[in-house]
């Protein structure tokens, strides 16, 4: 019974990710690079500890690597750990690459006559629509149906920073950048902006952790707020890799939802001057 | 012998503060020589800055030895040159890179009179930026006007790790 409650208490934090300790982020070994012949290695956990790999290894299964032409590329070398999954990539044409792994979709939340908590699709799984009707009790207690996304990402430069990688999917929350993301140097100010479902995603709350927290006492993090167009500023205090985390949500869709919402992490490297 | 020669400069550039030809500038760039374990000599960049921060390159010294342009994997170490214009060049460039040089002195001759003579009248900074494989990195930034005048010279800056001296003089 107690172990019954612990999983299920697991659960619940596993969904409601934006207050989550659990942080899932995906690390490259260098961010800038330069040369005919690059290969970035890269880390992917999800941990409580940043780009400390404590808890579990991310799936690779829904790792997409975007390269300078806006065309896939494959991940090669790729390994899945108790703590942390890795790959490759070879950088074999100059500019940016994006580094992301994404899903999302219809689900629900609700309790059962005994008061137990239930979700649809089950953990990890992908929502049938179809199976809606059949899958969710639409008078159960504390029913939420909910259009929810989540992107973790992260960006790398062999030569010249492009932009082509970067566009946005135009599905959840995603960020587009106005300072290039491996263009980002200490005490120098970037400006990003989210998106949700394409539109600018004002009143985004965002949360910037630097690295290297298990050398602190405190998480020195940085709150900020999207404005009406989407956008933020940071001002990085010092070089080092960064975890950005956003959440955005409103009531703008569709039924059978009452609410759609998006989780966006990412990580950056701050460069010194 | 040097103190005299520089006496003597400053003595002339009282009573002339005629313009420079740029064909008569050298930048002499002083390497240290380092007690160190594992030495591999520096990369090292040099280009000049406006007041707007547009550049112009002037050199860069890489291992352009290594099978495959294998060397270039480090050119991104030169932090501030490759993000000030570096990263936008396909090396090699004629003219402007070249093998890497261990300690001593360098001295930059065509390749930046060139640049000087081409330059319009304003302030500038030269810019010498050093890296070294298991080592460190430093920048150093000389502050000149353009046209230069005979007064103005010699200039030079010390740096403190990578680089011992930047020296700008004819």
């Amino acid at each position: 019974m107690h172990l019954k409650f612990i999983l299920v208490a697991a659960a619940v934090v596993l969904i409601s990710t934006p207050v989550s300790a659990h942080r899932a982020w995906i690390q490259p070994s260098a961010t800038v690079l330069s040369g005919e012949e690059a290969t970035v290695t890269v880390d992917a956990a999800i941990s409580n500890t940043l780009f400390h790999p404590d808890h579990v290894a991310m799936s690779l299964d829904g790792m997409q690597v975007i390269g300078p032409t806006g065309d896939k590329v494959d991940i090669i070398n790729a390994a899945k750990g108790r703590y942390r999954s890795v790959f490759d990539i070879e950088l074999k044409t100059q500019g940016t690459y994006k580094i992301a792994t994404s899903s999302g979709g219809l689900r629900a939340v609700w309790r059962d006559a005994d008061g137990k908590r239930k979700m649809w699709p089950a953990r990890g799984q992908q929502a049938n629509e179809s199976e809606f009707a059949t899958a969710v009790p639409i008078k159960a207690t504390d029913l939420i149906v909910s259009r929810s996304w989540r992107r973790v990402e992260t960006f790398v430069t062999v030569g010249s920073p492009s932009k082509a990688a970067l566009q946005p999917t135009n599905q959840g929350l995603e960020l587009i950048p106005v300072t290039h993301p491996n263009d980002l140097y200490a005490t120098e100010t970037a400006t990003f902006k989210l998106l949700f479902d394409g539109q600018p995603a004002a009143g985004a709350e965002i949360e910037v952790v630097p690295g290297g927290m298990r050398y602190r006492n405190t998480q020195q993090t940085i709150k900020i707020m999207a404005n009406q167009q989407g956008e933020l500023n940071i001002t990085w205090p010092h070089a080092g890799m960064y975890f950005l985390e956003a959440s955005y949500s409103d009531d703008k869709v569709a039924k059978p939802a009452t609410v759609r919402q998006g989780n966006y992490s990412a990580t950056f490297e701050v460069l010194p001057l | 012998m040097s103190w005299i020669v520089m006496a003597l400069t400053l003595v002339i550039s009282i009573f002339s503060s005629h313009k420079l030809s740029a064909s008569e500038i050298n930048l002499t760039v002083t390497l240290p020589r380092l007690n160190v374990a594992e030495y591999h000599a520096p990369y090292v960049a040099v280009w000049i800055e406006d007041e707007q921060r547009k550049i112009t390159h002037i050199a860069v010294w890489y291992d352009t030895a290594l099978s495959n342009n294998k060397g270039q994997e480090w050119l991104k170490d030169l932090r501030q040159w490759w993000r000030r214009g570096g990263r936008e060049l396909s090396m090699p460039v004629d003219g402007l890179s070249g093998a890497t040089k261990g300690p001593g002195q360098h001295i930059i001759q065509a390749q930046l009179s060139a640049v000087l003579s081409k330059l319009p009248a304003g302030k500038y900074r030269i810019m010498v930026e050093a890296a070294r494989e298991v080592g460190g990195r430093e920048l150093l930034q000389l502050p000149i006007q353009l046209p230069l005048t005979e007064q103005s010279l010699p200039a030079e800056i010390a740096g403190k790790a990578e680089i011992e001296l930047i020296r700008l003089h004819f």
